[in-house]
């Protein structure tokens, strides 16, 4: 297995298995944090405002951390320096033979 | 399929490129200076207005409420920040509509810059309200030990706020992307119709949070005239 096929392995791999523990950690916090504003919900009813906007500024702080799994994700596939810099040298070297 | 609209480049000289987020950043800040000059040049205090006039009213008075519900006490003073902050961003996703066009938000530089510019608000803001010692006095708070966390908290969630708004556009465009090489009917519009939705959302945790990290550098720690009660932000 040379250098160029290694790289290509551990990308794919590593790209699949965070996205996948990157979505799943997320899923959990915030399925628990819109039972608990439903909870809430339930109780006082007339601080729907209030709760729903906290509510919505939560989800948004723990979707971030599934957004960096993700962008980490799709730079392994689409913008690879490590892939990009293996392809520029294997190109050399076909050209320099 | 591209990354973000900074490698659709329309035009180059030398060093400089001219690349879709510069241009649909600047078509935005048109259409938003143009449209409002427009709008707001007859207004009018009496019953008989332009309905434009009415939907400007009801986003400026949305914007102040939410600031004043922050726990920001003056909503005018940075209603100029926060709300084109919202604005900026809303429009950049709404535009999506339009065929051909990338949201400019799209790109880690755009996201960045708004990032950077909210972290150079807070300071100054905290500094007008409460003084440079005053100001530079609440990084030392709960306890003296606590401020080399204060200052990582400070970088951290600048690059947070950048790289949430990016992830957020750019998977959006990416989902539309693929989608179209598999499903190209029906499904791609779904998806576009869920990117909207997500980024109105994105816009306004933007400002929100923009307007949290203000109130919490402007809020008055302990009462500074015995008539003035200490208001605590109300979140």
């Amino acid at each position: 297995m040379d250098s160029l096929t290694i790289i290509a392995v551990a990308s794919i791999v590593i790209a699949g298995i965070t996205t996948g523990f990157g979505t799943m950690g997320p899923a959990f916090a915030e399925g628990r944090a819109v039972s608990t504003a439903l909870t809430a919900l339930a109780q006082q009813p007339d601080a729907s405002a209030t709760i729903t906007r906290t509510l919505f500024v939560g989800l948004a702080m723990i979707e971030s951390t599934a957004i960096y799994c993700f962008v980490v994700s799709m730079i392994l596939i689409f913008a690879n320096p490590f892939w990009n810099y293996g392809i520029a040298l294997a190109a050399a070297l076909a050209a320099g033979k | 399929m591209h990354l973000s609209p900074d490698e659709v480049i329309f035009w180059q000289l030398g060093f400089f490129k001219l690349n879709a987020t510069i241009a649909y950043t600047w078509a935005l800040m048109l259409l938003l200076v143009v449209g409002s000059r427009l709008i707001t040049r007859h207004l009018s205090t009496d019953h008989k207005r332009s309905r434009w006039q009415n939907l400007l009213e009801i986003v400026v008075t949305g914007i102040e409420t939410q600031i004043a519900e922050v726990g920001l006490r003056h909503p005018r003073k940075y209603m100029g920040f926060l709300g084109t902050l919202f604005l900026f961003v809303a429009m950049a996703s709404l535009c999506t509509v339009i065929p051909g066009y990338e949201p400019p938000t799209g790109s880690l530089s755009t996201t960045a810059a708004l990032a950077l510019c909210v972290m150079v608000a807070v300071p100054l803001f905290g500094i007008e309200d409460q003084g440079l010692g005053g100001y530079l006095k609440s990084y030392l708070e709960p306890t003296a030990i606590m401020l080399p966390f204060n200052l990582i908290s400070e970088i951290s969630r600048t690059l947070a706020l950048a790289v949430r708004l990016f992830g957020n556009m750019m998977s959006g465009a990416m989902i539309i992307g693929i989608l179209l090489s598999i499903t190209p009917f029906i499904f791609p519009i779904v998806m576009t119709v869920l990117g909207l939705l997500t980024g109105m959302v994105q816009a306004y945790i933007f400002s929100i949070l923009a307007a949290v990290y203000i109130a919490a550098a402007t809020q008055v720690r302990k009462p500074k005239l015995k008539t003035e009660p200490e208001l605590a932000p109300k979140i």
